[in-house]
């Protein structure tokens, strides 16, 4: 295997954290002073670890493209954050959440990462409130808990709708702390552009300030990156317009190999596609489907008249209403976990059952639960013969007060009253779980880079579960880095300030420039949005939700052939030196033309249907993924060979010593 | 202290309280002057004893004329550093659609209420001074009534005066309640607060426009 | 619809700005207002001239980078949203929309419609934060109870999400509802509790050096801002702030 060493330590499961922070090497403080690490992308991973880093000692500069830490996407996610504290007392532990991760992921992670995350999850949880960061409380003032997908157990901590926000706020006020410390320098408006090497390890990045365009050089004795996932290839996804793959694709071409590309979530619970305009998809949490039921008709006829506007979903009798999610997976109903809940909508949506003008929506209904919680509460008040209406009064408050945000940004965007007609929804991209591949020390195959959050591949094998990011984030930032890069950094002590008027830095620094200069050369006829959109359209149709040999292979030849049409034909309007928002976009739209191959090729690779990756030629009878453990039990990891096409694969072999490998079911 | 006064809230608190010693000093004035309706007899004591009284002269007068001056002074001063926080203008703005216009305009409304001021000095306070201490004139504790009735003879006097409290009234209704809020006051109360000061900012500048007119539609014969 | 758009172009923080006007045709109903700029984006780079740049990421509504005023309103004419989820149905067809930058002296444009929000980054700076290390060697979570109603309170005050609609609306363009959110956050909780006085000077000190104008309790601010925060979290700062001063 060679360079594909897990670094994964000995011992028992449980042990092996433990064990492993006593034995890596430590920096003395005073040495730290000495050591400079640059973070990319300040979401939670990068964030938390920016923090961290500077309160241990050493000097940290952070990086982000927006205009503040704060708005790193990571404020978007909105259900939750997993952790292990069983406050329900349903039988929660770390065990628990290691098995439900792993068996959510179609067992394509590591089991010691795993193990690791579940362990340092409840830290999490205590640091945040000691932040101040307000989660949602009961009445007796400790924390409360609601439930996601693919578990049994209630284990996730909430801030109203607006979890992420929170969290990261929490890790921004810490970043501030440090910055006013002055051991962190934040460079917002500031994009990576390149990684730079001496000697076979990272040395720094070239990076270009969008305000003034000029391109800087930064020196550091490790790179961290986080720079979140590439979902954004899609086009259309739940991502910010901004986040793109820049970072870690620039860094996979400078010999980090890269894991997984195909695996990409796709969430059940979006709001659809309205029209041709559109730029970006909005998700509605995964929480809502503990209190909502999904279902489309029961009869085409039916469907076909509600698409039409001929008939209303509530006039829709019960008996004329097929819950499909209930139907299939008894067991979990409609908490089952993200890939399986975005397969079977696609599944009655493709059969003819879709619910909005374009025929690809189903419906998330609120009605029962606005009934039960309403005759709850008039119970509670001693109303014992409350009328229909009150019930629904005092149940659509108790929904308000649980998802209030969620309701009001869906009638926002649809124009329609959630309360009272049903949402209609439908999958969309979501979360990458692929990324740059890293040891257990979370470094990627190039010594001293390191790679964190949801921009490395570790935890979440070919399905991430709801509320995982947040906890996956967190943890590598605050409790996994801030160990394991002293370990390598321990040898780094005498080393002094890294120069940056090396040859090495100049080669960079020049392939940059080159490659911004050559973009506005082009001076081509179509804009760089039209290729995002084609682009995007390639991946949705042929390598989205469910993907076969042959569109597979259409794919990487279609991609290729609009990556060559893209730098002959593109046009970027303005110069290199100044703002240039086209020119930013040029630059992440010229690497999700190159990453989008990869991802195509990954995905023709993996012969089995696992998690969110689903080959239409492997599957059950009952339209199942069916998984093949003897040969793809392995993370693949590419290495850049030149050209996206020529890139090789490296298999890393999982090794299950404590779980046991079964068809993940859910029925 | 003068570190303390260049804080942004420290100034507002400023303006709060000496807003609010100028609300107070409204009663007292209002209800000396309803005397001048009800029996100018009274009137005359209050006013000679407003007039003459050593603690009033030398320590109210010139704690109310700070009082005025301060407020004055730090609105204006305030206004100023509004002013420059946008140095370029919108092109559009509509205030009006998320502000009521008195909170937007309690500059102009000051300064009506100020330009008033400088006329009732005049009128009253220069005429006052002169009499006692310029002329030297003995005491006379029955002049107040029909002096003051005289100053409404003029039209224009008392359509000035009229004007003036009802800008007064606009800077009371949202003056006085926001001076609560900039004390750091914003509870269960506010409720309530925010009624009282509509009623004051009403009653207040209209019985002073009732007086002013009774004066004027009754004028004291010679 | 058809709308006449008078848009705010300016090169560089530099260079003197104006008001252009643009014209478009065929907006639908279900586009937002910041696809309708994409749209007339795409157009203008098919024509040969230079795009409108404009501030925008998450578009749904937190992550507070868009800040442009929409016919003199901060984030346009609907109340409680961003301008990422204004959508066209808002508009007639025949409609004039005018947009500008957000305006403030703290808040330089830098280009087009974008402006420099730094100066709140150095409020947070000052002190927006719990000085506490990310070491993890904290209690556990529940070992401090938090009364549901103040966690309530502080949680609505923390979902600021810093886009500056508080100073853009305005007449003093005021930096009050924004600081003392995030005052109150902390004052609201025990473990912000600790270091209320420093923060409350440090913050308010800064928000003064920016050069933000003066509170005049217009309350403005609390209608525009697309997160619904009260103004008494204005009158806790001042609290806080005076009872801070008072203890020296």
């Amino acid at each position: 295997m060679g360079k594909l060493d897990s670094k994964i330590p000995s011992g028992p499961l449980a042990e092996k954290w433990t064990n492993h922070k006593n034995e890596i090497n430590l920096v003395n403080p005073a040495n730290k002073r000495n050591i400079d690490i640059i973070v990319v992308g300040t979401g939670l991973a990068g964030g938390s670890a920016a923090a961290s880093l500077a309160e241990l000692g050493y000097n940290v500069k952070t990086f982000c493209y927006q205009d503040s830490p704060r708005r790193a996407h990571s404020i978007a996610a909105q259900g939750g954050v997993n952790a292990s504290k069983n406050y329900q007392g349903d039988g929660d532990s770390d065990y628990r959440l290691f098995y439900d991760t792993i068996k959510g992921g179609d067992y394509r992670s590591r089991e010691a990462n795993v193990y690791r995350l579940a362990e340092v999850s409840s830290n999490i949880i205590d640091q945040c409130v000691a932040q101040g960061v307000p989660f949602a409380r009961e009445y007796g003032g400790l924390l409360d808990n609601r439930s996601f997908g693919g578990v049994l157990v209630s284990r996730t901590f909430y801030a109203k709708g607006q979890t992420g926000q929170q969290l990261l706020l929490g890790a921004y006020g810490a970043m501030n702390r440090q910055i006013n410390r002055g051991k962190i320098k934040s460079y917002t408006r500031h994009e990576m552009l390149d990684l730079v090497l001496v000697d076979g390890k990272a040395r720094g990045i070239i990076a270009r300030d969008l305000i003034s365009g000029e391109i800087e050089r930064h020196s550091a004795h490790a790179v961290v990156i986080a720079s979140g996932g590439y979902g954004n290839l899609f086009f259309l996804s739940t991502y910010c317009m901004g986040a793109n793959v820049m970072a870690a694709w620039r860094t996979h071409k400078k010999g980090a190999f890269f894991a997984n590309p195909c695996f990409t979530q796709i969430h059940p619970t979006c709001i659809p596609v309205s029209g041709d305009h559109q730029s970006k998809l909005t998700l509605m949490s995964e929480s809502l489907r503990n209190d909502g039921r999904i279902w489309v008709p029961k009869k085409l006829e039916d469907a076909k008249a509600i698409r039409e506007g001929r008939l209303k979903p509530t006039e829709l009798a019960e008996e004329d209403r097929d819950y499909y999610l209930e139907r299939r997976y008894p067991a979990f109903g409609n908490l089952v976990p993200r890939d399986v809940a975005s397969r079977a909508a696609k599944e009655r949506c493709d059969a003819g059952y879709g619910v909005n003008k374009t025929g690809e929506a189903v419906y998330l209904d609120f009605a029962a639960a606005i009934e039960r919680y309403g005759k709850e509460k008039a119970y509670t008040m001693g109303l014992k013969d409350a009328n229909k209406d009150t019930i629904r009064k005092l149940g659509e408050e108790i929904v308000e007060a649980k998802y209030g945000n969620l309701f009001q940004m869906y009638e926002k965007i649809v124009d329609e009253n959630p309360y009272k007609t049903p949402m209609m929804i439908y999958p969309a991209v979501h979360y990458t779980m692929g990324g740059l591949w890293v040891d257990y020390n979370l470094m990627t195959t190039i010594p001293g880079c390191y790679s964190a959050g949801e921009a490395n591949f570790s935890d979440h094998g070919a399905n991430r579960l709801g509320a995982s990011a947040l906890m996956q984030g967190l943890a590598d930032g605050y409790f996994v880095l801030p160990y394991t890069i002293g370990d390598y950094l321990a040898d780094d002590i005498r080393t002094g300030a890294i120069p940056t008027d090396s040859a090495e830095f100049d080669e960079a620094e020049k392939a940059v420039k080159d490659k911004l200069n050559r973009l506005i050369a082009i001076k081509g006829e179509n804009t760089v949005d039209y290729y995002h959109k084609k682009l995007g359209k390639i991946m949705w149709n042929k390598c989205g939700m469910s993907r076969n040999e042959k569109d597979l292979k259409a794919a990487i030849k279609e991609i290729s052939e609009l990556r060559e049409d893209f730098w002959n034909n593109v046009r970027v309007p303005g110069e290199a030196t100044t703002k240039n928002q086209e020119l930013e976009k040029a630059g992440r739209v010229a690497d999700f033309l190159e990453i989008g191959e990869l991802f195509a090729m990954d995905a023709l690779d993996r012969n089995e249907s696992c998690g969110g990756h689903f080959r239409e030629e492997y599957q059950t009878p009952e339209g199942e993924a069916l998984r093949d453990d003897e040969n793809y039990r392995y993370v693949s990891a590419w290495e850049y060979k030149g050209d996206p096409k020529n890139s090789k694969l490296h298999k890393e072999e999982l090794v299950f010593e404590n779980v046991e490998l079964k068809t993940r079911s859910y029925k | 202290m003068s570190a303390l006064l260049k804080s942004s809230i420290a100034r507002k608190v400023v303006m709060a309280l000496s807003g609010l010693f100028l609300v107070i000093f409204l009663i007292l004035h209002v209800t000396i002057n309803l005397a001048s309706v009800i029996d100018p007899e009274t009137f005359n004591v209050w006013s000679h004893f407003m007039g003459y009284n050593v603690l009033v002269q030398f320590l109210m007068q010139p704690i109310l004329i700070a009082g005025v001056i301060v407020h004055f002074a730090m609105g204006f001063a305030l206004e100023i550093q509004n002013k420059r926080a946008r140095s370029v203008n919108y092109v559009k703005f509509k205030g009006s659609e998320n502000a009521p216009w008195v909170s937007r305009n309690m500059i102009l409304s000051g300064a009506v209420i100020l330009a008033f001021l400088g006329l009732h000095f005049y009128d009253f306070w220069i005429h006052e001074m002169t009499y006692k201490y310029v002329e030297a004139n003995p005491a006379d504790p029955t002049r107040y009534y029909e002096e003051t009735v005289a100053k409404f003879e003029p039209m224009w006097r008392t359509v000035l005066y009229v004007i003036s409290f009802v800008l007064l009234s606009l800077h009371l209704w949202h003056g006085f309640a926001s001076s609560f809020q900039s004390m750091g006051v914003n509870n269960k109360y506010t409720p309530g607060i925010t009624k009282f000061t509509k009623i004051y900012a009403v009653v207040i500048p209209l019985a002073f426009i009732f007086i002013a007119l009774y004066h004027h539609l009754n004028p004291v014969m010679h | 619809m058809k709308l006449y758009l008078k848009i705010w172009r300016q090169k560089d923080a530099n260079s003197k700005g104006k008001m252009v006007d643009y014209t478009m045709e065929g907006i639908e109903g279900d586009m937002s207002f910041l696809e309708m700029l994409d749209v007339l984006n795409e157009d203008l780079i098919t024509k040969g001239e230079e795009p409108i740049e404009f501030d925008h990421d998450c578009r749904e509504g937190i992550c507070g980078t868009c800040s442009l005023q929409i016919n003199g309103r901060p984030h346009g004419p609907d109340t409680r949203i961003t301008v990422c989820q204004l959508h066209m149905r808002r508009f007639n067809d025949g409609d004039t929309i005018v947009i500008e930058p957000f305006r403030a002296r703290a808040f330089p444009v830098i280009k087009d419609l974008i402006i420099d929000r730094n100066a709140f980054e150095r409020i947070q700076q000052a002190g927006g934060y719990v000085s506490v290390n990310t070491s993890g060697n904290t209690v556990d979570a529940n070992a401090i109870p938090i009364e549901k109603e103040m966690a309530d309170k502080s949680f609505n005050a923390a979902t600021c999400i810093g886009c500056g609609a508080c100073v853009a609306a305005c007449k003093n363009a005021s930096a009050m509802l924004f600081t003392s959110a995030k005052v109150s956050q902390f004052a609201l909780l025990p473990q912000g509790r600790v270091e209320a006085s420093d923060r409350v000077r440090s913050m308010v000190r800064q928000m003064d050096l920016e050069g933000f104008g003066n509170c005049t309790n217009t309350g403005a601010c609390e209608v525009e801002c697309p997160k619904g925060i009260s103004l008494e979290n204005i009158a806790r700062m001042n609290r806080e702030y005076l009872s801070a001063t008072a203890k020296g």
